[in-house]
């Protein structure tokens, strides 16, 4: 698998989402920064990355998501190559329309960081194929602006046509119906919070994170 | 030429941070506060002979996330214009 991790002014978890892929894929990804205008070539998985793109200036993944690189993200994720934005990489495809709704300030106005309890709602993903359809599994969060807010047609819709991938088990940050994770229409995209790059080993406190990628993995390859 | 945008969150959306603002307020003894809502203003100098559209366009790609949010724009010449 050939990966690219997508590195923004203030992005934080690039290295540790690289650390992952190259565990996973066995080949290190092409970080790529926000003023590239092309990818590289044959990258069949893109990564955008948790932290403060430029700062949150204006809404967290505002300007990130104008940057010359988004083009070609967008692109890609429209020709069915998979894309994987973690935390601020969620806002950033929110911001770019990749992914429908908006992430707002945490309903108690907090910054969580802490492990939580997240139930895989469907592993019929790209994403989700290494979990068990309802198991419950545990993940960090650190973000303050985590809640997600849709109308609630699109909440609706989501939710019955099974593009919610993880919801939150326990309360996090006031998000819609408890959403953590959603896929795009066609499936190829998925936006999350939780950092599944902060739980790939038995040091971290816990492993759920690394089978995102083993499951990733194994669909784009099968 | 100047303009002002106002970004505001649209009526509806749960907005944390006025609630927060409100409760201090109460907090310092303004007793006869009923909600509060924080927005943003934007002030952009721009070329003489921008358009309204130009402007509108602006705020709907970049200045607002139309998503949550409505904007209002504000030109001393045209007086104030709306969405």
């Amino acid at each position: 698998m050939k990966s690219a991790v997508i590195v923004f002014p203030g992005s934080n978890c690039d290295r540790d989402l690289a650390v992952a892929l190259e565990k996973v894929t066995g080949r290190a990804p092409a970080m790529v920064w926000h003023r590239e205008a092309e990818l590289p070539d044959g990258t069949d998985l893109i990564a955008l990355p948790g932290g403060f793109s430029y700062g949150d200036y204006l809404r967290s993944g505002a300007m990130a998501a104008r940057s010359p690189i988004m083009r070609a993200v967008v692109d890609a994720a429209g020709r069915g190559v998979p894309v994987l934005g973690i935390c601020n990489g969620f806002q950033v495809l929110t911001e770019t329309g990749l992914l429908p709704g908006a992430l707002m300030r945490n309903a108690k106005l907090n910054f969580v960081s802490r492990s939580v309890a997240l139930k895989v709602e469907n592993t019929q993903t790209l994403f989700t194929s290494g979990y068990n359809a309802g198991e419950v599994i545990h993940i960090p969060v650190a973000h303050h602006d985590g809640n997600y807010q849709a109308d609630a047609d699109t909440l609706d819709k989501l939710e019955s046509t099974g593009r919610v991938a993880f919801r939150y088990a326990e309360e996090v940050n006031g998000s819609a119906r408890s959403i953590a994770g959603i896929v795009n229409e066609a499936g190829n995209v998925l936006g999350m919070m939780p950092h599944p790059e902060r739980a790939i080993e038995p040091a971290h406190g816990s492993t759920d994170g690394l089978r995102l990628f083993q499951g990733l993995l194994e669909t784009v390859n099968a | 030429m100047k303009a002002r945008v106002f970004v505001t969150l649209k009526p509806g959306v749960l907005d944390p941070q006025g609630k927060a603002i409100h409760h201090a307020l109460e907090g310092l003894g303004f007793g006869g506060v009923n909600d509060v809502r924080a927005g943003k203003l934007i002030e952009l100098d721009l070329a003489d002979g921008t358009s309204d559209s130009e402007i509108e366009e602006m705020c709907r790609k970049l200045l607002a996330n139309t998503v949550i949010e409505n904007f209002r724009v504000e030109r001393p010449s045209t007086g104030s214009g709306q969405s």
